[in-house]
């Protein structure tokens, strides 16, 4: 295999007495479906907030494309590139599509109006998230002004896998996107992830759901008591393998117990 | 969900014709979703009502000399209470807005008359001074985490005792206002447009409002005001610097302040310390009726506006019907609470 996009060597993170992440290792290549899974508090989540500028850890290196890097704050690490879908989906409930596609990164009009009045180039916002948004296949959204709470839960996940697509040049990562849905709705979703890995963007996803973890994934990275475990290939292993090593119950081979 | 009209993901993108499906609503159901989508209508609603129902009681009501006499008795509250609109949209409260207007009130007339400062620069530096209460408010909200409420609570008490100490709780008078600053009254002066009489606080307040209805939809300050103000965990999530959002809007409302305390000069005549006590419940009152939510994010900024007016034509109209001032707040109270109401059902749309 090539060279990882990103990656991570002997992460540690300490809060107080308690050691999340206990010298982790972390490798995402390009084009690819990373699973991390975990049970609760073998600190997976950890893990996704040093890769994505939420916490700095206390010793460990990540690097992106080979080069060291430090993420101060999550803007830090979206301006690299690295956009996150959080589990609450950070959106604006009250705000329309398309204010939220652009929250944070607006386009100001072009000439007078928008160099001293700050006006807004709404018509292009508007433009822009109807493209992204049909590119995804989202488009069975009637109103791009429409406010976020009037969507169902799918469709405001679409939106914000549609915002990071858009803006996320690298890696986008996903926080359980499918655990507050549906099975009609997650099915959709699962589509959106394979629909983005088929544009060339990795995806990191955090998800409990072991069905829907072997259907997209290419990998699955398993953490347990704060560090990778082992990472498997959900063709070579059942998903009762994967909770076993993940409990602790069997030990992969290959891996000293 | 029951409402969600389509599933999320089309699997072909060439098939992106907008689709609708119409679900059976009733018509409570439909009106619901209508004010949702357009919240400044309660108010309007409201106020053609009453404006229909004082017209028929009274016939003196509908002249345009009464109507305009309307408009300059809401220009200070309507001014103050787009300063705190601004707050409100971000789920906070600014019970400090009343007496901010008059220390600043207090503090132009000082500086122009007692020590003889020209008075456009006495009128900057009460400016200034606007900003900096705002500041104030916006650091103990923003650094020491204080709730808008309590922080608001506190430095009113703080600008009232400064406003006495500052006027030595006297008022300066109108005549020695005309005799050595009467650039302090000009919010005052009155001018005729048929048989309507406006003052240029009027046509101030009416410029603050358009000014931030610009500011709140055309630019992405606003949009970030609401989206601090709606969910401020999503926003910084999403990238906001939620802080710096919050401070702007308590230095605006600051400066807001200080016009309307330059406007109180014209419309009272004098430079009063004891002027406008419940000022700041009364901008309170207007933007709760004019349907911006208290909870944040959510309604216009035109409907303060309105809600001022709404307030002006019941108190006007139910004088001119020779009713007791006591029904007046007693409808007031009224409209409030079902004013929250409302927001209250519209709001439930989400879940």
């Amino acid at each position: 295999m090539t060279e990882p996009l990103l990656s991570a060597r002997n992460l540690v993170k300490r809060y107080g007495r308690v050691t999340a992440l206990d010298h982790a290792d972390f490798d995402l290549y390009s084009g690819e479906i990373l699973a991390v899974i975990g049970d609760n508090g073998a600190g997976k989540s950890s893990l996704i907030k040093a890769v994505s500028g939420a916490v700095q850890p206390d010793e460990g290196e990540i690097r992106l494309d080979g080069q060291p890097v430090s993420f101060a704050s999550p803007l830090e690490a979206r301006r690299a590139g690295i956009e996150t879908v959080y589990q609450t989906l950070a959106l604006s409930p009250a705000l329309s599509i398309s204010d939220n596609m652009f929250m944070g990164r607006e386009i100001r009009r072009e000439g007078i109006m928008g160099k001293w009045f700050g006006m807004l180039d709404k018509p292009a916002m508007d433009r822009f998230s109807r493209q992204k948004l049909s590119e995804l296949g989202l488009m069975t959204i009637q109103n791009i002004d429409q406010p976020v709470e009037t969507l169902s839960g799918g469709q405001r996940q679409g939106v914000a896998v549609a915002r990071a697509a858009a803006f996320g040049s690298r890696v986008i990562i996903l926080d359980e996107p499918t655990a507050a849905l549906g099975v009609k709705e997650s099915r959709r979703v699962l589509d959106l992830i394979l629909d983005v890995r088929s544009r060339g963007i990795p995806i990191v996803l955090i998800s409990h759901n072991m069905p829907h973890v072997f259907e997209v994934a290419d990998r699955i990275h398993i953490h347990r008591l704060g560090r990778r475990l082992c990472v498997i290939d959900p063709k070579e292993h059942t998903m009762s393998d994967a909770v076993a090593y993940m409990t602790g119950a069997r030990v992969p081979e290959g891996v000293a117990a | 969900m029951s409402d969600s009209p389509d599933p999320v993901v089309e699997r072909s993108p060439a098939e992106e014709v907008a689709r609708f499906e119409h679900h059976a609503r009733s018509p409570l159901q439909r009106l619901q979703h209508f004010l949702h989508r357009y919240p400044t209508m309660v108010p309007v609603i409201v106020l053609v009502l009453s404006l229909i129902v004082f017209g028929m009681i009274s016939p003196n009501f509908f002249s345009a000399f009464n109507l305009s006499l309307i408009m300059q008795q809401v220009a200070v509250v309507g001014t103050l209470a787009a300063a705190q609109s601004l707050v409100i949209l971000t789920a906070g409260i600014d019970l400090s807005v009343g007496a901010v207007m008059v220390m600043i009130s207090v503090i132009m007339g000082k500086l122009s008359v007692d020590f003889g400062i020209p008075v456009p620069i006495a009128i900057l530096v009460g400016l200034g001074c606007g900003a900096l209460t705002g500041a104030l408010n916006g650091l103990l909200v923003t650094r020491l985490k204080l709730p808008p409420f309590i922080t608001t609570l506190g430095t009113w008490n703080i600008f009232l005792a400064l406003n006495y100490y500052l006027s030595g709780r006297e008022t300066i008078r109108s005549q020695t206002l005309d005799a050595e600053a009467p650039l302090l009254k000009l919010f005052g002066e009155r001018f005729t447009i048929g048989g309507a009489v406006l003052t240029w606080g009027v046509v101030l307040m009416l410029i603050v409002f358009a000014v931030l209805w610009y500011a709140l939809y055309k630019t992405a300050w606003g949009r970030r005001v609401y989206a601090v103000g709606d969910d401020p965990e999503a926003a910084a999530l999403a990238g906001i610097q939620t802080k710096r959002v919050l401070m702007s809007v308590y230095v605006v409302a600051g400066v807001i302040c200080a016009l309307a305390a330059w406007s109180s000069i014209g419309r009272v005549g004098s430079v009063s310390p004891t002027s406008f006590f419940e000022a700041n419940l009364e901008s309170i009152t207007a933007v709760v009726i004019g349907g911006i939510s208290l909870f944040g994010g959510r309604g216009s900024i035109l409907g303060p506006l309105i809600g001022a007016l709404i307030v002006g034509v019941f108190n006007s109209g139910l004088r001119l019907a020779g009713v007791d001032v006591l029904w007046q707040l007693f409808a007031t109270g009224w409209l409030i609470i079902v004013a929250v109401a409302i927001d209250q059902w519209i709001r439930k749309i989400s879940s």
